[in-house]
């Protein structure tokens, strides 16, 4: 095994009294493509959310290329606590890229506007140069046309598109998809899936929380099922999603497969 | 109504009515944009977790709100030098009074706009390795402004008319000049009808300014 570009070690999170991820852990090698499925309000945004540290976890380590983040402080009770440095967490999540279900467009800005943006602010990119980078992105995921367009412009499909350029323009070592596709319209799910495979063909490290069990089917190299806050289940998506061993997992699929046809 | 006009104590003295507008032109523009921009801090402090932030900035934005104007602008020129120990000129005391007012007023409509933005936008522009600083400057202050440009129009019109308060204090600006003149010639319908339409010249432009402002940016909406 090679050295794991992100490592994930005991992590937990509670919102108040409620305790959410109860210590999980993860390697995840380059190229690697995780789906991770689960319930609704399992935790499967709180994982990913706290692997860019949009949510702080609440215990645990997490790290990238090997270095592990943040700085290990005792307090007065003897506790060790993890601190974490704005600067730090800025530079991480320029490293690990993130699409949301909601997009999170900016709407005041145009679409090369969008993608350009964290390439001009936070790579201090010159501004050819960010043009041509967001340019090439776009043509990617087929927007190549619509540059000039302002987000509410667009299907949402085709914001979505923007926001998966906009986090790629950023040469991100791992992208973060929180179920991209799961306030789309039916009819346009597919073009988003169709961007996020190319990207998988580029051989790109990928974690992807989805409802979309026939696509993480596809696209996994690994799918993990998430239940009462700890990973119940692991595997290929053939072990996990076509013979799964644990009792949770073959009944979540059975709920989720009820109105398949 | 046998009243004779006579625009003559207007015309002939004009220019001291022009040195006045230069006056509440100065007092406008540096109450509007100082208080504006204070407002943009005074709302960050309101919105910190900081309990020693956000306290006292509660307590100035109630204090602002809560007591009339005029009050405040006399306070500063006969009240403050006493806390202060230093004298302050009556120009400086409205600047003061008038500016600080706006601030008050402009926190609240920047808070107001900054809470109704969704945890999206910070979210969105973090992802991308933002700070919270650059987020705010580049992603969601000009979403708040674009929001809150009715309402700051507003404000901005306010202290255009609340200058002319700053005669209370014999500041040499718009309302001063013309009531000196109004009772130095007895002539109190013209001049203060002329002062009337030059406010309105003054003001309505800046309504009209900020509506075009608003069509031009509704497009990235
Ligand atoms: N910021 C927060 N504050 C308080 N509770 C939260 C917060 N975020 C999530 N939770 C709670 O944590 C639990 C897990 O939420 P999470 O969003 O991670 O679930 P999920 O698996 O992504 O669900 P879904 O499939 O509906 O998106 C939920 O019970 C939720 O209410
Ligand atoms: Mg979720």
């Amino acid at each position: 095994m090679n050295k794991p570009i992100l490592s994930v070690t005991d992590l937990h999170k509670s919102f108040g009294p409620q305790h959410v991820l109860k210590g999980i852990s993860l390697d995840v090698q380059a190229g690697e493509r995780i789906a991770i499925i689960g319930g609704s309000g399992s935790g499967k945004s709180t994982f990913l959310r706290c692997i860019n540290f949009m949510e702080m976890p609440s215990q645990g380590r997490i790290a990238l290329d090997g270095h592990s983040l943040g700085s290990v402080k005792q307090t007065r009770a003897g506790e060790t606590r993890v601190n974490y440095a704005e600067r730090e967490l800025c530079q991480v999540r320029a490293r690990v890229g993130m699409v949301f279900q909601q997009f999170n467009l900016f709407p005041h800005m145009t679409v090369l506007e969008n993608v350009m943006e964290g390439l001009v602010t936070v790579k201090r990119a010159a501004k050819t140069e960010a043009r041509e980078v967001a340019l090439s992105q776009l043509t990617k995921v087929g927007l190549s046309n619509r540059l000039d367009a302002y987000p509410s412009q667009l299907s949402g499909g085709q914001q979505q598109r923007v926001a998966i350029a906009r986090a790629l323009a950023m040469e991100p070592e791992i992208i973060l998809f929180d179920e991209p596709t799961s306030s789309l319209d039916p009819e346009l799910v597919g073009e988003v899936l169709r961007s996020i495979r190319v990207l998988a063909d580029e051989g790109r490290t990928m974690l992807l929380v989805t409802h979309e069990l026939g696509f993480a089917y596809h696209f996994a190299t690994k799918v993990i099922f998430l239940a009462d806050g700890v990973f119940h289940e692991v595997g290929t998506p053939e072990e996990v999603l076509k013979e799964p061993k644990q009792q949770k997992t073959k009944e979540f699929l059975r709920r989720f497969n009820e109105f398949a046809f | 109504m046998d009243y004779q006009f006579d625009f003559s104590v207007v015309t002939q003295n004009f220019g001291a009515l022009l040195q006045g507008l230069l006056v509440t032109a100065e007092l406008w523009v540096i109450c509007a944009a100082g208080g504006a921009t204070l407002g943009v801090c005074i709302a960050l402090a309101r919105l910190s977790p900081r309990r020693w932030l956000s306290l006292p900035s509660l307590v100035y934005v109630q204090l602002f709100r809560n007591t009339p104007v005029l009050i405040q602008l006399i306070w500063f020129y006969y009240a403050f030098p006493i806390v202060v120990g230093q004298q302050l000129t009556p120009f400086v005391a409205v600047v003061l009074g008038l500016g600080l007012n706006t601030s008050a007023y402009c926190a609240e409509i920047f808070r107001g706009g900054i809470i109704s933005l969704t945890r999206g936008q910070w979210e969105g522009a973090k992802a991308i390795g933002m700070s919270q600083s650059m987020a705010l400057r580049r992603v969601i202050m000009p979403q708040v402004f674009r929001r809150m440009l009715p309402a700051l129009t507003n404000r901005v019109i306010e202290v255009g008319k609340m200058s002319s308060l700053a005669s209370v204090l014999s500041v040499p600006e718009l309302m001063y000049q013309g009531r000196l003149l109004s009772s130095t010639f007895y002539r109190p319908f013209e001049v203060i009808t002329t002062l009337a339409i030059i406010y309105f010249l003054l003001i309505f432009p800046s309504g009209l300014f900020s509506r075009w402002l608003e069509v031009r940016m509704a497009r990235g909406k």
